[in-house]
């Protein structure tokens, strides 16, 4: 497995399992208008991860985009834990979403610079979508935040529980270092200040507190993963499995 | 029970150099849900360049029963549109 | 402004809008209709998205939520004609909610199979479309513009539908199984979506009269069943119905006799999904009103601070 190919599974990887969890939403939604904003970013999720999936199939030559998404196993799954955390209530889907937003803006805005034509193009694509997507969330956390004493508490309890997710997105193994060398990965360490600034602003707006940095959970990138994702890949999963030989 | 919802009446601009035309309403709370709602359901097909919210509120209609002394008075002013006048043969640009 | 005026329009093709006298009877069927055609369009998303965290394709999944979120969308476009004539669209949920209104018993039925998705979309929304066309000219202006922007979208519905019958029809032999099935299961409660027969249907008259309705049960579902009855045909599955039978003097089909014991049954409540479906719609309701309340708070604190 050449390490761009990995590189492009992880973003992919994210994308999917994050729109799969928004697609839960369907008519579950707080309101109705709220319900088609849920599926719209889902349904950009997707369209980001077939992009890369497109692409990572090219340079495997062997599998197609549908197999990468629904043959593999659990420890084949490089996406960020965040994404993999359940919905819960309404505010707890969108701390998650916004501490991911504002990492995918960053990391996207970078990535459109990247000497690799396809990820460039790709990441210019979903920074498009990736700015409405954090302008939604950041809306919703400072009107959960900062509108009654039980929805502050909530999203605040999202937050506690949520943050030690986030060191994560910043790790830089050897494979984002060799391709970071080669002009095409993105220093992911680099992104931590601005988005520091873009969180703590928000969350001030939101009259909530950061939580301090304890334990940060690690380990997406080496397949390691909550025990989340098992039930999600079974679920996603289970058509292709069931039935190997059909064509869908 | 809880309140009703704020209506607002969404008009979007379906391309550039076009008015703003009526679509229907959405419900929000507040102006910038408003145009993100009107957005999502309203713009799914590449429908829209331009979005304008107004809440349902701030809407003047006039009123049916003024629809005679409003609108007819229009009807018999034919003089207004250029159809009416005969030109002379083989005049030109006019 | 009165009764007379009022049907001399109506007679005249005229739309009549949200500000015209209208009789009280004509206000009420049409917030019973239109309401209810917008909570069938709601309670609808939940078969289908049954199936969306399943879907065994890229495709299949982003088509699939793209339609249901298109249902929502009908749901608001119906919602926000019907508000035009007096009525919030709290008070027709909490309606919904307390049992009194209606909404299509096609959703009262489960989706066992991913071929689930493919029947309903070929059949249900094709059902659908049949109605809708003809609601296009219905004489209340917010419900036909709404008739005629909701058209534009369901095609793409029921092309989604069929394409996935297509493809199984001609898959493997236990996909082909699978599609025969999902139509056998959906095929009666799809030409039942058109309502009780002509005979049975009290509204009928008035409906017609002040063309709310401008064609009755037994033409659009005689309509439904001549359009589909081919389609099967093309793709190779069979219609559960052993008296269908073209017939020529009527130049139409000729079917089977439809359960009306199930129809009453599934419309009055008793269907194998009827109590899940208002429990699921409530339970979304309930759990969001936290939030709803919180923005409401939030953008209270605003208008506070700008004045």
């Amino acid at each position: 497995m050449s390490s761009l190919f990995t590189y492009t599974l992880r973003i992919a990887d994210s994308s999917l399992i994050l729109g799969q969890r928004m697609s839960e939403w369907c008519s579950k939604a707080p309101t109705l208008e709220e319900d088609i904003a849920l599926s719209n970013i889902s349904l950009d999720m997707f369209g980001q991860a077939s992009g890369f999936y497109e692409y990572a199939a090219q340079l495997d030559g062997t599998k197609s985009a549908d197999d990468l998404a629904f043959k593999r196993n659990e420890r084949e799954f490089f996406n960020h834990q965040m994404v993999e955390i359940e919905n819960g209530h309404f505010g707890n889907t969108i701390v998650r979403n916004f501490l991911h937003d504002a990492f995918n803006f960053l990391f996207y805005n970078a990535l459109a610079s990247s000497k690799d034509e396809t990820l460039a193009a790709l990441a210019a694509k979903s920074l498009k979508e990736v700015k409405y997507h954090l302008r939604h969330s950041s809306n919703w956390l400072i009107r959960l935040g900062d509108g009654t004493e039980v929805s502050n508490k909530k999203v605040q309890d999202s937050l506690n529980e949520i943050w030690q997710f986030t060191g994560e997105l910043f790790e830089m193994d050897k494979i984002d270092t060799k391709l970071l060398n080669c002009g095409i990965a993105v220093d992911n360490s680099s992104l931590k200040e601005e988005w520091d600034t873009i969180v703590n602003k928000t969350l001030s707006e939101a009259k909530l507190i950061r939580p301090n940095d304890t334990y940060m959970a690690t380990g997406g990138k080496k397949g390691m993963h909550t025990e989340y994702l098992g039930f999600i890949l079974a679920e996603m999963q289970f058509l292709q499995r069931a039935y190997p030989d059909a064509k869908w | 029970m809880e309140e009703n919802a704020t209506v607002w009446e969404v008009f979007i601009q379906s391309k550039n150099g076009l008015a703003h035309k009526h679509a229907g309403n959405v419900h929000a709370t507040d102006k910038v849900m408003a145009l993100e709602n009107a957005r999502e359901l309203y713009t799914r097909r590449n429908e829209g360049s331009c979005i304008w919210v107004v809440k349902s509120e701030y809407i003047v209609s006039s009123e049916t029963e003024d629809g005679e002394a409003f609108f007819d008075p229009s009807n018999d002013k034919m003089y207004r549109h250029p159809t009416f006048y005969t030109m002379p043969e083989g005049s030109k640009h006019i | 402004m009165n009764e007379t005026k009022f049907q001399e329009r109506i007679d005249a093709e005229k739309k009549i809008e949200p500000k015209d006298w209208m009789p009280d009877a004509y206000r009420k069927h049409l917030i019973r209709q239109i309401s209810q055609h917008a909570h069938s369009e709601i309670i609808g998303m939940q078969p289908e998205g049954n199936w969306i965290t399943r879907a065994p394709s890229l495709r299949a999944k982003m088509i699939l939520i793209a339609k249901v979120q298109d249902e929502a969308g009908h749901g608001l476009y119906l919602y926000s004609a019907c508000e035009t004539l007096g009525v919030s669209r709290e008070d027709l949920v909490q309606q919904l909610h307390d049992g009194k209104a209606k909404y299509s018993s096609i959703f009262n039925y489960p989706t066992l199979s991913w071929a689930d998705m493919g029947a309903i979309g070929w059949l249900v929304d094709g059902a659908a479309i049949v109605n809708q066309v003809s609601l296009q000219r219905t004489s209340y202006g917010p419900y036909s513009r709404g008739m005629v922007k909701i058209c534009k979208e369901e095609s793409f519905h029921q092309r989604q539908g069929y394409e996935i019958m297509a493809e199984m029809a001609k898959g493997t032999a236990e996909q082909k199984a699978m599609a025969q099935d999902a139509l056998n299961r959906f095929w009666w409660p799809s030409i039942m979506m058109f309502g009780p027969q002509d005979s049975d249907s009290p509204r009928t008259g008035n409906a017609m009269k002040w063309k709310i309705k401008r064609q009755t049960n037994d033409s659009l579902r005689q309509d439904f069943i001549d359009k589909t009855v081919g389609q099967a045909e093309v793709i190779g599955l069979t219609i559960p119905d052993p008296d269908l039978k073209w017939n020529e003097e009527r130049k139409s089909y000729d079917f089977g006799e439809m359960d009306w014991e199930e129809f009453w049954n599934v419309v009055n409540g008793n269907g194998p999904c009827n109590k899940q479906r208002l429990a699921h719609h409530k339970k979304a309701h309930d759990e969001g009103e936290w939030v709803r309340i919180a923005a409401k708070e939030y953008a209270k604190k605003q208008q506070l601070a700008a004045n």
